[in-house]
């Protein structure tokens, strides 16, 4: 008699590899998984929308020939002093501690090369950093590490923290490995602790209160300076007509895919909402209150290409901000540091144990061996490269769909492949004119 | 120099005490505050402030060298991270007095309410009466002094700061424990003292610091939070 045939081993969707792996570590060490980075799973996202491009109704422009301008100003609504940007792509707030001086540097060569700022980040304001950065925004951050008001007015602008994408409502903890003596001094801490970054100011809660720290910070600066109030992707409706009702010259708006120097994996992946899905309710806020473009949204989390920029400000973004994609751009997880990154028991790829101080990209590390390997004059370059393309990509499609300016890319300009991401974007269905959830063109 | 503020319009104010010259030991003498918010925030000269009444919300904010006195009460956050010089408030503070100073003196003749020296970065603190709950919270370096009783998760998660209470503490925080009064603390304390003019001994105070237990992730902590 023939042998019973087996049936194939089938792995469960459920308990997937990654799944069991965890399971396996944490029983193994009684600790949740810290990492860096911003959400890795699938989620919807700009690849699920597309442009239409011009047609018999609207005529296309000339690349290379007919002016698509790119410029931004940012806090027209009450500074003295508004940043002027060529391009609408921003530096977004990475902190020294995080991220080694060179690394600080390479952003600030790279940005200014580009016309654009660098925003500082938990654990105060470097010389490497102002003194390369034409415009660099000051983060006032809940844990105040470095906060003085020397710097607060050498600062181009000041960004109120309240939360990020990565981990709305949550704070931070940079491992004992990577405080240095100099990031401890900065902090004012003992070097090689773990240090805790609050998840909350110390000195205000709430949209009252913070309309009230704001109006400090304008005296402190003689109303000169342009502040940002930036927010993770959580409740983006109520919280961007919030900060507009604190006094925000501009918002910074953080979907889960931007990403955190080190936070709990369960808070990535499962707190927050896509960046996707946070643009059209904060443009929905501001222009209820009359405020779009008045007061400038910053939309960041996930910008890869000049595609997402051009969709991001189509949806009614007036800048975009790179986090992730700018440390990629001067090194971060390159294939030439293979082998070291398999002995750290990971890929290129996707290296993201940052809180350890390991990177051997010299990054996201404290190490004064592993930073020698990063030059800023060569990563500085890099990044300038990277958003002259950002740019220019995001040119050829907006001259694609007939626009002299970038920013007049408009939501009718596109659609979606997915009715998930239709209903999100706010934008219809490919091949339909059905928006999900709103009443039906007729 | 006297400018009164009885419109609410700080703008001026602060104005005229930034236009101050970085030498300048100027006094100013601010007349009917009525609760305003962010007076004399930004000082980044010797000046010698008086305020005639009582402040809102961040009174002396982010001070540096300048001597601010308040003749009344102030409101939430008051010398919030000031780096140097001093804010004297003749009577009670509310929440987050000192919030993350970094240096100079808070001398509060009254009580001060909850999470007083939040956050404190090298500030001393002098409170002549009592403070609120959560005081200390994650206070980081410098010293807080209180004559009176101190409320309920007094040091939370503290890291380096030393707090002396010379009444009852009602709890200790996560991580905070009464310390032996060293030579060099009882120096430190009368010094303080001194400078705050405050009618006490540093022998009658305790001294609370931290356990130094939290100061690395070990899931065996966990049950502290």
């Amino acid at each position: 008699m023939d042998k019973t045939p087996n049936t194939t081993p089938r792995q469960s969707s459920t308990f997937d590899d990654y799944t069991l792996s965890e399971i396996r570590r944490a029983a193994a060490t009684g600790i949740y998984d810290i990492r860096g980075g911003g959400a890795k799973r699938k989620l919807p996202h700009f690849d699920d929308l597309l442009f239409l491009g011009a047609s018999m109704s609207r005529y296309p422009l000339e690349g290379y020939r007919e002016k698509c301008t790119t410029n931004v100003v940012l806090g027209t609504r009450y500074a003295k002093k508004p940043i002027t940007l060529d391009i609408p792509i921003t530096i977004a707030g990475m902190s020294f501690g995080s991220l080694s001086g060179p690394a600080k540097e390479s952003l600030g060569r790279g940005a200014s090369m580009a016309g654009t700022s660098t925003t500082t980040g938990d654990g105060g304001m470097t010389e490497e950093e102002r003194g390369h950065s034409k415009t660099l925004v000051y983060q006032y951050l809940p844990s105040r590490y470095g906060m003085n008001p020397d710097d607060l007015r050498r600062a181009d602008a000041v960004e109120m923290v309240v939360g990020q994408g990565a981990k709305p409502g949550g704070g931070g903890m940079l491992l004992g490995q990577k405080i240095s003596d100099r990031v401890a001094s900065m902090r004012n801490l003992p070097a090689g602790i773990d240090q805790r970054s609050a998840c909350r100011h110390p000195d205000w809660t709430g949209p009252d209160d913070l309309e009230i720290k704001i109006l400090e910070l304008r005296e402190i600066t003689d109303w000169q300076i342009p502040v940002f109030v930036k927010v993770g992707g959580a409740r983006p409706y109520y919280d961007v007509a919030l900060a507009v009702k604190s006094g925000a010259d501009v918002i910074v708006l953080d979907g889960m895919q931007g990403g955190t120097a080190a936070t709990q994996e369960v808070f990535i992946e499962h707190v927050g909402q896509p960046t996707l899905a946070c643009i059209r309710p904060a443009v929905q806020a501001l222009q209820d209150l009359g405020m779009h473009r008045k007061v400038q949204l910053i939309i960041s989390g996930g910008i890869r290409n000049g595609a997402d920029v051009a969709k991001a400000l189509a949806l009614g973004a007036d800048a975009v901000s790179i986090g992730t994609a700018a440390l990629v751009a001067i090194g971060d997880n390159d294939p030439r540091w293979a082998e070291e990154y398999e002995a750290l028991g990971s890929a290129a790829g996707c290296y993201d144990d940052w809180h350890e101080g390991q990177d051997p990209a010299g990054i996201t590390t404290q190490d004064p061996e592993l930073m020698k390997r990063l030059d800023p004059e060569i990563a500085g370059r890099r990044l300038a490269n990277y958003l002259n393309v950002l740019t220019l990509e995001a040119q050829t499609i907006a001259r694609a769909c007939g626009k002299n300016n970038i920013h007049n890319l408009e939501p009718e300009d596109l659609c979606a492949l997915t009715v998930e991401a239709a209903a999100m974007a706010g934008v219809p269905l490919a091949g339909t004119q059905w928006v999900p959830g709103q009443q039906t063109y007729t | 120099m006297q400018i009164d503020i009885t419109d609410g319009e700080i703008r001026n104010l602060n104005q005229q005490l930034h236009a101050q010259p970085a030498d300048s030991t100027t006094k100013c003498e601010v007349l009917n505050p009525n609760g305003a918010h962010a007076i004399a925030v930004g000082l980044n000269a010797p000046l010698n402030v008086s305020i005639n009444g009582s402040t809102g919300y961040y009174c002396a904010g982010m001070n540096k060298h300048a001597n601010v006195e308040v003749h009344g009460s102030v409101g939430p956050g008051a010398a919030e991270n000031m780096m140097s010089g001093s804010l004297t408030v003749h009577g009670d503070a509310s929440q987050y007095a000192g919030a993350s100073g970094h240096g100079g003196l808070l001398n509060i003749k009254g009580n001060a309410s909850s999470r007083c020296g939040i956050s404190m970065k090298g500030i001393n603190i002098v409170v002549h009466g009592n403070i609120g709950h959560m005081s200390a919270f994650m206070a980081q370096s410098g010293n807080l002094v209180v004559l009176g009783d101190a409320g309920d998760a007094l040091g939370d998660s503290l890291y380096e700061a030393r707090l002396y209470v010379r009444g009852n503490v009602k709890s200790l925080g996560a991580d905070c424990i009464e310390k032996p009064m060293k030579e060099e603390h009882l120096t430190e304390l009368t010094e303080l003292l001194k400078q705050a003019g405050a009618d006490a001994t540093a022998d009658q105070f305790k001294r609370y610091g931290s356990a130094r237990e939290l100061y690395h992730f070990n899931i065996d902590n966990a049950s502290a939070y």
